[in-house]
């Protein structure tokens, strides 16, 4: 259908990926009690990020292809 | 809950995406056919995903974590005994006559199989179960906005189903599908640290277990046996053809809902390995939210710490308790994708119905295809008003699950006999299928009434449902069968393509075995046989 669903779910991972390691840099680590300590933010961001950066780079190569 | 800014940054860049693939669509829209079943062009992982993000709704989502901390491990029955089975039947069986008669909707097939009088009856039960369902979800986000924005309930449930709205208005069926596929990815994304996190915090399962109120709720099936030793109050009788055979091969087979999504697939192996695509990740979809569940009944077996005196309000406070800012975005943005996936589903499948069974059968036929385009999306606005309407209705039952499961079982179980009878069975003669589906939606009333009035008496509503629908059920396949055997059947060959001993079978031997519907069913069975053997 023309639009390569791959390329807006890659992009708003990457964003939400780049946002939360971002903010898990920035704020005040006494957040992270609620997560039992962990700085979930910080490894659930580079997750969000890995799975973004996969998707596009998928919706990338299939609009050079020029398949879906 | 204490939202930062980040928080609501990730929420509207959520809805800025949402609507933006609604207008990137918004060009493509030409014909009827592209607005209703995405000119049948989508790919399977696609139309798989959505399947599976379309049953994802608010009932879905928060529904099953309340019932997982009221009832424990019992929910999985939902999805292991009732889901996968009848997401595999649908695949392998039933797809084939859906998306091989080319048909463009559920009560459309009925009309070729049987008559016009059963389409319309099924048509407009379907159209107002799925307003009523739709309001459901739409009570949901409202709630949620509610509490997160601190708008009034009116305020909000008009905001988030004007979001619902302009999306489908503007791109349509395909419009709804992509955005539950970036729907699903947000919904798994938002709960499973919920799932690491809970186990974390009670210490691992063996922690969880030793926490639980009672040791029956870690069990899926070891209490089935007796209706006095499960907290649900319904024995293996109930639970298995109720609920595993009923209820769940009539709402998966059945409901236009689900099989919608089918029929925008681009081939037949695709629209067949749609519902098994969907079956991988609603098989651990229990991990999201039966864990959650149980995590909280573990934390606060009285209720009063986290969980304000509601079960359903187990997930919400879970997340509340567990997400830091910035991940409580993300959290946050799951739960309005699944409200938002579930109530799209609802409308497209509503205006679907709607514009072809209904008015272009009986209000305004032979009109050119651009009307009808028309008439669907005005149908997507009207849909989404008297959702709205719903939704106030919803806001004066208390149990929402309960709610649901009751409409199933008054129109789905029986609609699932006249479907079976009529494809599996080609003497079923057409006026068999009417009036076995009418007397099955009508034992379906009886039922409730009584037990309303106390007449006939259930340890739990939903084991009322389960009941009912197997009433429901029953009397449509008796009935359906009696007027058959005194009608004169149809020409066999008006049923080729309807009927299963009369219709070729799709070869799929040209397919490598990771693509054969057969294959994959038997894989996923198997998989489900030993989830349910490890957590007995």
């Amino acid at each position: 259908m023309g639009l390569d669903i791959r390329l807006p779910i890659g992009i708003i991972f990457t964003i939400y990926g780049v946002m939360l390691i971002i903010y898990s840099l920035v704020a005040d680590p006494a957040i992270f009690v609620s997560s039992l300590g962990v700085n979930i933010d910080l490894w659930w961001g580079v997750a969000m990020l890995v799975f973004g950066m996969i998707m596009g780079i998928l919706a990338f190569r299939a609009s050079h292809r020029g398949g879906t | 809950m204490h939202l930062h800014f980040v928080d609501y940054l990730i929420i509207a860049i959520y809805f800025l995406f949402v609507l933006g693939i609604g207008f990137a669509l918004r060009g493509r829209m030409k014909t009827s056919d592209d607005f209703f079943l995405s000119g049948r062009s989508i790919p399977g992982w696609i139309t798989g995903l959505a399947f599976m993000s379309a049953n994802l709704g608010a009932l879905e989502v928060m529904g099953h974590a309340a019932n997982a901390a009221k009832y424990g491990m019992f929910v999985n029955h939902f999805y292991w005994l009732a889901a996968m089975p009848a997401m595999c039947f649908v695949g392998v069986f039933m797809m084939p006559f859906y998306y091989g008669s080319k048909v463009r909707s559920v009560p459309e097939y009925l009309r070729k199989r049987y008559d016009e009088k059963t389409r319309t009856l099924n048509a407009l039960c379907f159209a107002v179960m799925t307003l009523l369902v739709s309001g459901i979800d739409l009570y949901a986000m409202a709630i949620l906005f509610q509490r997160l924005l601190h708008w009034p309930f009116g305020a909000s449930v008009v905001a988030s189903a004007a979001v619902v709205a302009i999306y489908i208005y503007l791109g349509g069926l395909t419009s709804s599908i992509y955005n539950e596929v970036l729907q699903f990815f947000l919904i798994v994304f938002g709960f499973l640290p919920l799932a690491i996190l809970g186990l974390k915090a009670v210490g691992g399962f063996a922690g969880l277990k030793a926490k639980l109120p009672n040791a029956g709720y870690a069990h899926t099936w070891a209490n089935i046996w007796h209706a006095s030793q499960n907290p649900m109050g319904i024995n293996w009788f109930g639970t298995i053809f109720g609920l595993g055979f009923v209820l769940s091969f009539g709402y998966w087979c059945t409901d236009f809902l689900v099989v919608q999504r089918g029929l925008a697939a681009k081939d037949m192996p695709a629209a067949q390995r749609t519902p098994l695509i969907a079956a991988v990740p609603k098989m651990f979809f229990p991990l999201m939210v039966v864990l959650p569940g149980l995590v909280a009944i573990a934390l606060d077996p009285s209720l009063t710490k986290y969980l304000n005196g509601r079960y359903d309000n187990a997930l919400p406070a879970m997340l509340g308790k567990f997400y830091p800012s910035g991940l409580l975005g993300i959290g946050l943005t799951a739960l309005m994708a699944s409200f938002m996936s579930g109530m799209a589903g609802n409308v497209t499948a509503f205006n679907t119905v709607w514009t072809f069974d209904i008015y272009q059968t009986h209000v305004n036929p032979g009109k050119p295809d651009t009307h009808y385009l028309k008439m669907g999306r005005l149908a997507t606005v009207f849909g989404v008003a008297v959702g709205i309407a719903t939704a106030f209705i919803v806001l004066r039952f208390n149990n929402l699950m309960d709610y649901l499961q009751l409409l199933f079982a008054f129109f789905n179980a029986p609609l699932f006999g006249t479907f079976l009878l009529g494809m599996f069975w080609k003497r079923t003669t057409a006026h068999s299928g009417f009036w076995g589906l009418l007397c099955g939606i009508l034992a379906a009333a009886t039922h409730y009434s009584l037990y309303r009035y106390h007449a006939i008496v259930y340890p739990t509503d939903m084991a009322a449902n389960f009941y009912q629908a197997i009433y429901a059920f029953s009397v449509c396949v008796v009935v359906t069968l009696v007027v058959t055997l005194f009608t004169e059947p149809r020409k066999e060959d008006e049923l080729v393509g309807l009927v299963y001993s009369l219709t070729p079978k799709p070869r799929n031997q040209d397919l490598p075995w990771y693509e054969r519907p057969g294959i994959l069913a038997i894989g996923i069975l198997a998989l489900c046989a030993v989830l349910n053997i490890i957590f007995w």
